[in-house]
């Protein structure tokens, strides 16, 4: 299954990458390539961590820790002397989830972008990353409203005697005295197990 | 009444069911509560003062551990800090601007501009040259003021002018011709002109003048030399280079007066009296004086013109000098600090008339800082308009400290930033008779104080209260207490740090108790000492109360296996060395033993080169338990270059050696994995001290599965040697990852599995009957994790109640590894989005808590993952009973909740390794993360359940039972009255 759909990706992305090219991979003057790429945070959504409303704090990773590099303050990046290959990209920024990134850089058509997020398997016809979601490190404190006390342990046990207390006495105020009788006196001929005749002993001394 | 109760039961159980996700998850207000971080550093190589008129004084510093960081000079606050690629050491710092600090990288190959305010990165350029050489970082002062100035690097054997605004490479030359290596690069008197000076052999001196502008070669002049350059090339002046001949007896003065090269040679036995042996350039940069070590004295040379020289000063001990500190127009001032007593000596001094000093102080530093490693001058002038200064101090521990008027301002534990290895200490009793514990004053105020937190958990609390809650939870002077607890979660954490030094953290606030600098003792004309490891030594329970516990550090003389090895025994209360011992024999692997003598000390066995084991502690007593358990001892070694694992088992005593505690092992089993097809890269064992509650897993049909547990088990992971380099470089069909399940004892693999198209690097853990390891999907280019849980199939049989009945059950015979076990194994694969850095899991004390893997991401965060998403039996559509037991349905990647974090929004830069220790309270684990950063938190993965949680609203309690109580007693009341009005009609 997994294979399958892997295909399907592999395919997706030939096709794409004859339609669309971006100068994010050019040749190098050595043996390698440099990847260009840039990050792009939804300029609304920036939060408090680090340094507020900055991207100094952002990583931008390479293949698991091998080179690490960081973002101009326009949010570009670039990755030098990468060798011909299959490579993946990770952006550590705290407060947003981003995908890894597989970036293709080959040999022979140098200078076309073939990259796909790994997570969603979108392909990417630049090498524009951007954060799957945001991440929100801390549970959210409900505001305050009557129905979390009631529904706290405590406010359910209040609720249960408030219940017990008013609606009981109403409740076999409606049964009618005849039909209470008759029930209580069924119920002492059945005869009510009490605790005390259920203790061996007890019912001797009473 | 009784379905009442019942329905309430039901009610409440609902609720908490509620609450009983998977997992860990914190609020806002809770940050700081059980956890803690620190940031440090490391050693730092250079620093840079930088004071601006307006906006604050700072220093950047740059380290060992890649670190590049700006500090508040008054404080030692960090401003802003990065931490760069653990492949990317930095080779130079340096100001450009005003508002930019560049720093040098890679051996050269990258150059980056950080702004100072905030530690944004302005530019990065990457520069690329022919062969690896020296780099070097020079910016050379513009003759005017508003020039755009360029930065010079030498690197990789091209000399790069970078503009400072953007990291434009304005010109590049190659110097590789005639195979000269540049030493340095000056600049002469604010000229255009620099000249590039190194070796083409050990008798040529080269020197190329090349015009800063335009990057044109000038000229390339070379001079030779028979007495042989040999060491560090150091320049005393503009003009004048010194270095000292192969004899290393003879200055060799160089200079280059008018665009040409003079050579010099000046003995230095006539202006030193006694000269013997060698003597040695200290690197430095004095204008006008050069360090050199001779007789183990550091001595200052004056070197005037025509290469004459003159003593100024020798000082004896440890010295270092920093370099020299242009004070007014043509007036440079050196710092030296040495040692004298338990002092610390700091002159300051002007270089052309070195009697003279404009301070002269004595510090006062704790011995356990060491001697002082490197010193970085600075000053500012008085309102008096007289020259301060202040000295930034590397000390042997690797800590910072400022010094200024005699006094240190501030002082950074940078050693921290590069633990070795941790233990954990139980802090001692809380003695009888002496309460530590702080009531609270009364009754009212420990009631406002609920009544604060009860309006907090509402939601109702204005700003106010809730910086009040914040205070009096972190206040809570509880969990800083120097006693031993009864949830046992405060402890101390022993770390050894690269340094050579001892650190006792109190894992409640996170505060040093103690520090032991090991060097000092150890450190001798012939053992430059490295320490290894550090294990637990003595740690007394039940037996040998009275005595402090105390731990083990093993060193090693020198860098080669073979050096003499180090012990030393430290008690963890107070810190003191009790005893330690060099030892004749080298140290290559230590064994603790599940066994402790009579004291509770923990026998130790450690291997030495030639494969000989020492029995540790020297005690007849510890020998009768080793000659009791003489045949169960085995170890085994991994030897990954040639694919070898080997299984040792003690033979004998040792012959050839006088030595009652030595004993000679053999091989009890060898392992060759093919070397064409395979390379070990990771292995993996259970540790030592983990409790298994119980060997029965009963799954859903209420069928009985036995967990396959031995202490025994190494998990072991091989790549295809094509792909064991980067993940960049292979593909998926010549790739390949093998793990392999070994018992040691016996050397028999119990399993075997082979991912194709995977590679490393591969982090795993073991725990209990199953591995978890994190490694390279190269097919579909995602990272995986996979699991292996192994079960005892001998025993599923013992289910049968007629076998238990009749006594045909083998559940009384013994184990052993000798019997051939039948073995289940299980797997499963998932997918996982980040590159993993360390990978661990937590640990219970009884083991009933369910586990959770702790992750550390890429992003230096650590997750915690709940273990029943590695679960084998994980399927697509679990069965009702499968569900009921809470076996999750598969999906193919691991979920990550970014709640989970245990390091929440915080992160512990260069995470390197994570540790868990078992809290007394079975539903907690302690979590201690170490890198750069320090980070130390409590875990509980399901939840709290044996203990109220920390924002347990007592008031809201009591205000239920007293609310209770008076509607009792108001139903009692009214209840009489409507009685009493019954009876009247």
């Amino acid at each position: 299954m997994r294979s399958q759909v892997f295909f399907l990706l592999l395919s997706l992305q030939l096709f794409f990458s004859l339609l669309t090219s971006s100068h994010a991979i050019s040749s190098g003057s050595g043996d390698g390539y440099t990847i260009y790429g840039r990050v792009k945070i939804p300029s609304n959504t920036l939060k408090g961590f680090g340094l507020p409303g900055k991207t100094s704090n952002i990583k931008v990773i390479l293949n698991g820790g091998q080179r690490v590099t960081f973002l101009r303050p326009d949010g570009y990046f670039s990755f030098y002397n990468v060798p011909a290959g299959t490579h993946l990209i990770e952006v550590a920024a705290l407060g947003y989830f981003f995908s890894p990134v597989r970036v293709d850089v080959s040999a022979r058509n140098p200078g076309k972008v073939q990259a796909a997020q790994t997570e969603n398997r979108r392909v990417l016809s630049e090498l524009v990353l951007e954060p799957l979601r945001d991440e929100e490190y801390y549970e959210v404190r409900e505001p305050f409203n009557i129905m979390s006390v009631v529904k706290s342990p405590m406010g359910l046990m209040v609720g249960f005697m408030v219940i017990v207390v008013f609606l009981m006495p109403k409740l076999m105020e409606n049964i009618d005295p005849e039909e209470m009788r008759r029930a209580q006196e069924e119920m002492r001929n059945q005869g009510v197990p009490t605790l005390s005749s259920l203790l061996p002993g007890a019912g001797r001394s009473s | 009444m009784v379905l009442a109760i019942k329905l309430s039961f039901l009610l409440l159980l609902t609720l908490f069911s509620s609450f009983a996700n998977y997992g860990f998850s914190l609020y806002e207000d809770q940050v700081g509560l059980m956890d803690w971080r620190q940031q440090y550093l490391g050693k730092a190589k250079h620093a840079l003062f930088h004071s601006s008129k307006s906006g604050r004084k700072r220093v950047v510093v740059s380290t060992e551990e890649n670190v590049i960081a700006s500090l508040d000079l008054r404080h030692g606050e960090i401003f802003w800090r990065h931490v760069l690629g653990p492949n990317d050491p930095i080779d130079g710092i340096e100001f450009v601007l005003g508002k930019y600090v560049v720093s040098l990288s890679s051996e050269g190959n990258f150059l980056r501009a950080w702004n100072l305010p905030d530690g944004q990165m302005a530019w990065e350029s990457f520069l690329q040259g022919t062969s690896p050489s020296k780099s070097l970082l020079l910016v050379p002062k513009s003759l005017k003021a508003n020039q755009e100035t360029v930065i010079l690097v030498f690197s990789r054997s091209c000399l790069h002018a970078v503009s400072s605004l953007d990291g434009e490479v304005i010109w590049k030359i190659d110097l590789t011709e005639n195979s000269v290596e540049i030493q340095k690069i000056i600049q002469l008197h604010d000229s255009d002109i620099i000249y590039a000076v190194g070796f083409s052999s050990p008798t040529q001196l080269d020197q190329f003048q090349i015009n800063v502008k335009s990057g044109e070669l000038l000229k390339h002049q070379t001079a030779t030399f028979s007495g042989g350059f040999s060491g560090e090339l150091v320049s005393v002046s503009d003009d004048v280079l010194v270095t000292v001949d192969t004899a290393r007896s003879n200055l060799v003065i160089i200079n280059f007066k008018n665009g040409e090269i003079g050579i010099l040679q000046s003995p230095i036995a006539p202006v030193i009296d006694e000269f013997s042996g060698l003597m040695e350039i200290v690197p430095s940069k004095l204008s006008g004086l050069l360090a050199v070590k001779v007789n183990s004295l550091l001595t200052l040379v004056r070197v005037k013109g025509e290469g004459e020289l003159e003593v100024v000063d020798k000082i004896p001990g440890q010295a270092t000098v920093s370099d020299a500190l242009l004070v007014s127009e043509n007036q440079h001032a050196a710092a030296l600090a040495h040692h004298e007593g338990s002092h610390m000596h700091l002159t300051v001094k002007l270089i052309d008339n070195w009697s003279t000093s404009f301070i002269d102080e004595n510090i006062v530093i704790d011995k356990q800082r060491g001697s002082v490693q490197k010193v970085f001058l600075n000053s500012y002038i008085r309102t008096d308009r007289s020259h301060g200064f202040r000295a930034l101090l590397v000390m042997e521990d690797h800590s910072l400290l400022l010094v200024q008027q005699g006094e240190i301002v501030w002082s950074r534990e940078d050693g921290l930033a590069s633990i070795v290895n941790v233990v954990t200490s139980e802090l001692p009793v809380e003695k009888k008779g002496v309460s530590i514990a702080k009531v609270e004053n009364n009754l009212i105020e420990w009631l406002q104080g609920h009544l604060l937190k009860l309006k907090g958990t509402l939601m109702i609390a204005s700003p106010e209260d809730v910086v009040a809650i914040q205070n009096m939870r972190l206040k809570s002077s509880d969990k800083s207490k120097m006693s031993r607890d009864h949830n046992g979660f405060r402890k101390l954490l022993i770390v050894l740090t690269k340094s050579g030094k001892l650190f006792a953290l109190h894992s409640g606030d996170g505060r040093v108790v103690w520090s032991r600098l090991l060097q000092p003792f150890h450190k001798s004309k012939d053992c430059a000492p490295r320490w290894l490891n550090i294990y637990q030594w003595q740690d007394p329970h039940h037996r040998a109360m009275d005595e402090n516990p105390s731990v083990l550090v093993v060193g090693r003389c020198g860098q080669s296996m073979d050096g003499p090895g180090l012990l030393s025994f430290v008690d963890t209360y107070t810190g003191k060395e009790i005893s330690s011992s060099s030892q004749t024999h080298s140290i290559v692997k230590v064994i603790p033993l599940p066994f402790t003598d009579s004291t509770e000390r923990r026998l130790h066995i450690l291997i030495d080169a030639e494969g000989r084991a020492h029995l540790y502690p020297q005690t007849s007593e510890a020998i009768g338990i080793l000659q009791s358990e003489f045949s169960n001892i085995y170890w085994y070694s991994v030897e990954a270059d040639s694919g070898i694992i080997k299984g040792h088992a003690l033979m004998r005593k040792c012959v050839d050696v006088v030595d009652d505690y030595c004993f000679e092992s053999k091989d009890v089993w060898l392992i060759m994995l093919p070397s064409d097809s395979e390379k070990i890269i990771a292995s993996a064992t259970r540790k030592l001290n983990e409790v298994v509650h119980t060997q029965a897993k009963v799954v859903a049909d209420q069928d009985v599965m036995y967990k396959y547990i031995s202490k025994n088990l190494l998990f072991l992971a091989t790549v295809a040697p094509k792909s064991s380099g980067e993940i960049g470089t292979t593909t998926p069909e010549d790739s390949w990852l093998v793990v392999y399940l070994i018992d040691i004892v016996n050397g028999r693999i119990l399993h075997r599995m082979i991912h194709h198209g995977s590679t490393g690097p591969v982090h795993a853990v073991f725990s209990e009957n199953w591995v978890v390891y994190h490694y390279f999907n190269l097919k579909a280019h995602r990272y995986e994790m996979s699991v292996v849980e192994i079960y005892d199939q001998s025993r599923a049989d013992n289910i049968d109640v007629w076998k238990l009945i009749i006594g045909k059950h083998n559940l009384t015979t013994p184990i052993s590894s000798y019997s051939r076990p039948e073995i289940l194994a299980k797997s499963q694969s998932y997918f996982f989005t980040h590159s993993v850095k360390a990978i661990s899991v937590t640990s219970t004390s009884k083991g009933i808590t369910s586990k959770q893997l702790l992750i550390g991401t890429i992003n230096d965060q650590i997750l915690a993952l709940d273990k029943r998403y590695l679960d084998p039996r994980r399927s697509i559509n679990p069965s009702q009973a499968e569900r009921e037991e809470g076996v999750i349905p598969l999906t193919d990647s691991l979920p990550i909740i970014p709640q989970t974090y245990v390091t929440h929004a915080l992160q512990v830069e260069g995470l390197r390794g994570i540790m868990t220790i078992p809290a007394k309270l079975e539903s907690t684990t302690l979590a201690f993360a170490y890198g750069v950063d320090l980070f130390f938190t409590r875990i509980t993965p399901s939840r709290t359940y044996d203990s109220l949680t920390e924002d347990f609203s007592y008031a809201l309690l009591l205000i239920t039972i007293v609310a209770l109580v008076i509607a009792i007693f108001a139903t009692w009341v009214l209840s009489e009255r409507k009685e009493l009005q019954d009876k009247w009609k």
